[in-house]
């Protein structure tokens, strides 16, 4: 047979359930900091959920961000925030929101342009600017909370109705410990948490579920197989199984995200950030929070005895 | 079947290869949908609007007390205190014995609603009512208040596009959201603080005569109001004591344009009046002459020159110390007309064409990128049966843009984001049916039973693995906005083409080799 790259050997053996002690309480403290820093820290909210203004400019040469910040600072808006943006000309500017109505939001930006242009020579690009209001933002806090909250119920009862209940909570475990640990890392970085981080967080949730799931319905299948095996060594057995499927699609969906990363621009740099932190936790829950957590629950055996083997005879037709 | 699919996808895709001006004028059999650029990738402006429909309550609430006041005096009922409530107006009566004649007068005030159909029928505008203790109540009905507000977003919205026709933006997208908010988009805009500041003026034009008999500093006469200076104009007085009657407003205006002033040779606006405007300000103007009126916009006096003879024409000029965009934009204004309430900005997300062309090219190379790598990954790790998953995600691929091309879906930042995670991700269908065929061949089943037993196993697993990622993708195109939709929309087509791909086309092209090559071993 020709060569093939194989990232896991066939046939391996590892006995993760031994490590579970050691994976619950590791998946434990990081959750604890996670919500420590999370409240000591807070997150770094963008306009999005806080509302405010932000204008992203280019300047003809490498801008020089202590003297913007000094200038725009002189304007006293309130809470500011200058960062380079991508590239060396490039800066963004966040504003808080003023108080008054658009008029003064609209004035704003008007006196921010007009004390960057008073500093830099040449032309300057006002490539993005964006104004949140405080209606918007709220909506956009419930919008997010709500989307989470069902994305996790929804998933609650799919994985109850297709497996079973220490199945689906199992499954929802894992998934809240990867949501809370993606807050405590945007917490810890003080990366920008934005509407694009709420669709990381969803799209990390569907991931990690699909992990899950895959792992989940091999245990299914093995517990219809060897009737008389020891749950433990079972769940082993599945996640082992599985193990090389687990291994190449992270490393696929990786290539893709480095990808992005790498030449994906600044715009999207946290929602990339995101995901390859999502890949990796949804990865690890998937064996050491979600498995394990059936082995703590204990699965009824005689549900899977009774029912016929579903993959039997359920080819499609090409 | 599996041929169709993707024969209907590399027809629907193909437009995107070629410049817009050249798939226009193709055949009209042919399909020549694109994919739609959001904002974020072409440029343009996105902004949420939301009308002030308290103040048209307000502004309500203050006619019918006038109306109440001029009503009482020409029935000569006494009253004292004409005072707003938060939904009506409450006037005290001062002779207990008019009690009869003042309910039968106030109760003439209330209106049938004029609604265009269905609602409400017979409904009225106003409840009056006269308590024990004298004092009359008149409370706008819910169904009057929910009408004006109704009536003021419908026109809200139709003068905001006759606004955005005005500039000659190419387009423009204004929809109605929720009860009383307005999403204005448009594409391509490269001034979008213009059209904000368009969007931001009521721009409600009056001409009120000022109030000579008031001496600055004094008190206002009843009739009367202090409306402060435009600010812009020459003229050193910070505010004016006008009259509150209006002499003529900027209903009446049929038409609007630029020019320049004769005397001071800057821009101006020059108006014309309708017939009824224009005897009412003729009449006007012949009594009142060599005394000064005031051009009012917005609450402010723009100008307020003495009338030196009658202006009988119908039309006229203002001249206020406008640059010329001013006086353009003035005059925009006039002739679109004036807005009902107040338009509030909520949100505004505007995009250069430089960070837009910028964002398309990044995501360009990112995909190329990440198609690459996960192929040659692919091979790698499968051999043959790699190539033919390769063959799967470019059908893939074409599958997501003849998908988005025919359904006129949003292509955005995040969208592309999410073509490119669904590349990573689409593998995951043929890695988890490879595997399965590889232990199924390790357990020395013949290459046909074990790839049949690799598919009909993996089936489930990726149908349950995937449509969990598919609610994800459902809520968050449920509960995201704008670019965070595109996303949520490339992800499921994505999942969903990538399912399809992977149960049937590779399928169909592994059994058609094995047919064709009859090998004793698979090669995986």
């Amino acid at each position: 047979m020709a060569w093939r790259l194989k990232l896991v050997p066939d046939n391996t053996h590892f006995r993760f359930m031994h490590l579970r002690k050691g994976a619950f309480g590791f998946s434990g403290l990081l959750a604890v900091l996670s919500i420590v820093f999370l409240i000591i820290l807070g997150l770094n909210f963008g306009i999005d959920f806080r509302g405010g203004t932000l204008i992203q400019v280019k300047t003809p040469g490498p801008a020089n961000i202590a003297q913007m910040r000094e200038a725009v600072s002189s304007l006293e808006l309130g809470d500011l925030a200058l960062q380079e943006f991508g590239e060396p000309d490039e800066v963004l500017i966040r504003v808080e929101r003023q108080v008054g109505d658009s008029e003064e939001q609209q004035a704003a930006v008007e006196v921010i342009k007009g004390a960057l242009e008073n500093i830099i020579d040449g032309e300057i690009e006002y490539r993005r600017v964006e104004f949140v209001g405080p209606q918007v933002s709220s909506e956009l806090v419930r919008a997010g909370a709500l989307a989470l909250g069902l994305a996790l119920a929804a998933m609650l009862v799919y994985i109850w109705f297709r497996f079973e209940w220490q199945f689906s909570v199992g499954a929802v475990t894992a998934l809240v410990h990867d949501v809370v640990l993606t807050f405590g890392f945007f917490a810890i970085t003080g990366l920008e948490f934005n509407l694009s981080i709420v669709a990381a967080i969803l799209t990390i949730v569907g991931y990690s579920m699909n992990d899950t799931v895959v792992v989940y319905d091999r245990v299914r299948e093995n517990l219809r197989k060897y009737k008389k095996t020891d749950l433990k060594e079972l769940i082993d057995l599945s996640i082992n199984n599985t193990l090389s499927r687990t291994t190449l699609t992270s490393v696929t969906t990786m290539l893709a995200l480095v990808a992005l990363a790498v030449v994906g621009g600044p715009v999207i740099a946290g929602f990339v950030l995101a995901m390859i932190w999502g890949v990796v936790i949804g990865t690890y829950s998937s064996i050491f929070v979600a498995a394990p957590v059936l082995l703590y629950l204990g699965v009824r055996r005689e549900v899977f005895d009774k029912e016929t083997d579903e993959n039997a005879g359920d080819a499609t037709p090409a | 079947m599996v041929a169709l699919v993707v024969a209907a996808g590399i027809v629907f895709v193909l437009p995107n290869f070629f410049p817009r001006a050249s798939v226009e004028k193709w055949p009209g059999w042919l399909p020549n949908q694109q994919i739609n650029l959001g904002l974020d990738l072409q440029g343009g402006s996105h902004l949420l609007l939301e009308v002030d429909v308290a103040s048209v309550i307000t502004e309500r609430l203050e006619s019918l007390g006038s109306e109440v006041r001029r009503t009482l005096r020409s029935e000569r009922i006494n009253y004292t205190g004409i005072g707003i409530e938060q939904k009506g107006v409450r006037v005290r009566l001062t002779n207990p014995d008019q009690r009869d004649d003042a309910l039968a007068a106030l109760r003439g005030l209330s209106q049938p609603i004029v609604t265009n159909a269905f609602l409400a029928v017979g409904a009225r505008d106003l409840d009056v009512d006269v308590d024990s203790d004298g004092v009359a109540h008149l409370t706008l009905t819910d169904e009057a208040i929910a009408e004006r507000q109704r009536s003021a977003v419908e026109q809200s919205i139709e003068i905001v596009r006759r606004r955005i026709d005005e500039t000659g933006t190419r387009e423009p997208s204004i929809q109605r959201q929720g009860e009383d908010r307005i999403l204005v988009q448009l594409p391509g805009v490269d001034d979008p603080d213009r059209i904000k500041r368009l969007l931001g003026q009521t721009a409600r034009l009056t001409f009120q005569l000022v109030d000579l008999d008031a001496r600055p500093g004094g008190r206002t006469p009843a009739g009367s109001v202090v409306l402060p200076a435009d600010g812009r104009s020459s003229s050193q007085q910070t505010e004016y004591i006008v009259r509150r009657e209006i002499m003529v407003s900027g209903e009446n205006l049929i038409n609007a344009s630029t020019t320049f002033d004769q005397q001071s040779g800057g821009p101006a606006v020059s108006f014309r009046f309708d017939a009824a405007g224009g005897r009412r300000f003729g009449q006007v103007t012949t009594d009142n002459v060599g005394r000064p009126f005031a051009i009012i916009l917005d609450g402010k006096v723009i100008s307020a020159p003495v009338i030196r003879q009658p202006i009988l024409g119908g039309s006229g000029i203002i001249s206020g110390g406008f640059s010329v965009q001013e006086a353009n934009d003035l005059s925009l204004l006039l002739r679109a007309g004036a807005l009902p309430a107040p338009l509030n900005i909520l949100e505004e997300r505007s995009v250069g064409p430089g960070l837009g062309a910028d964002s398309v090219a990044a995501g360009e190379l990112a995909s190329i990128i990440a198609f690459l790598a996960v192929m040659v990954f692919m091979v790698m790790a499968y051999g043959m049966f790699g190539i033919v998953a390769n063959i799967a995600l470019l059908v893939n691929m074409i599958l997501i843009g003849g998908g988005l091309s025919l359904l006129q879906a949003t292509l955005t930042l995040p969208g592309i984001a999410g073509v490119v995670l669904t590349i990573g991700m689409a593998v995951d269908a043929n890695v988890l049916i490879f595997e399965r065929i590889r232990e199924e061949v390790r357990t020395g089943k013949t290459p046909i039973a074990a790839l049949d037993a690799g598919y009909s196993r993996a089936l489930t697993t990726i149908i349950d693995a995937n449509v969990t990622t598919l609610i994800a993708a459902v809520l968050l195109f449920q509960f995201g906005s704008g670019p965070v939709k595109g996303f949520a929309v490339t992800l499921a087509f994505g999942i969903a083409s990538s399912m399809f791909t992977a149960i049937t086309l590779t399928r169909l092209i592994i059994i058609t080799w094995m047919r064709w090559r009859r090998p004793t071993a698979l090669p995986i």
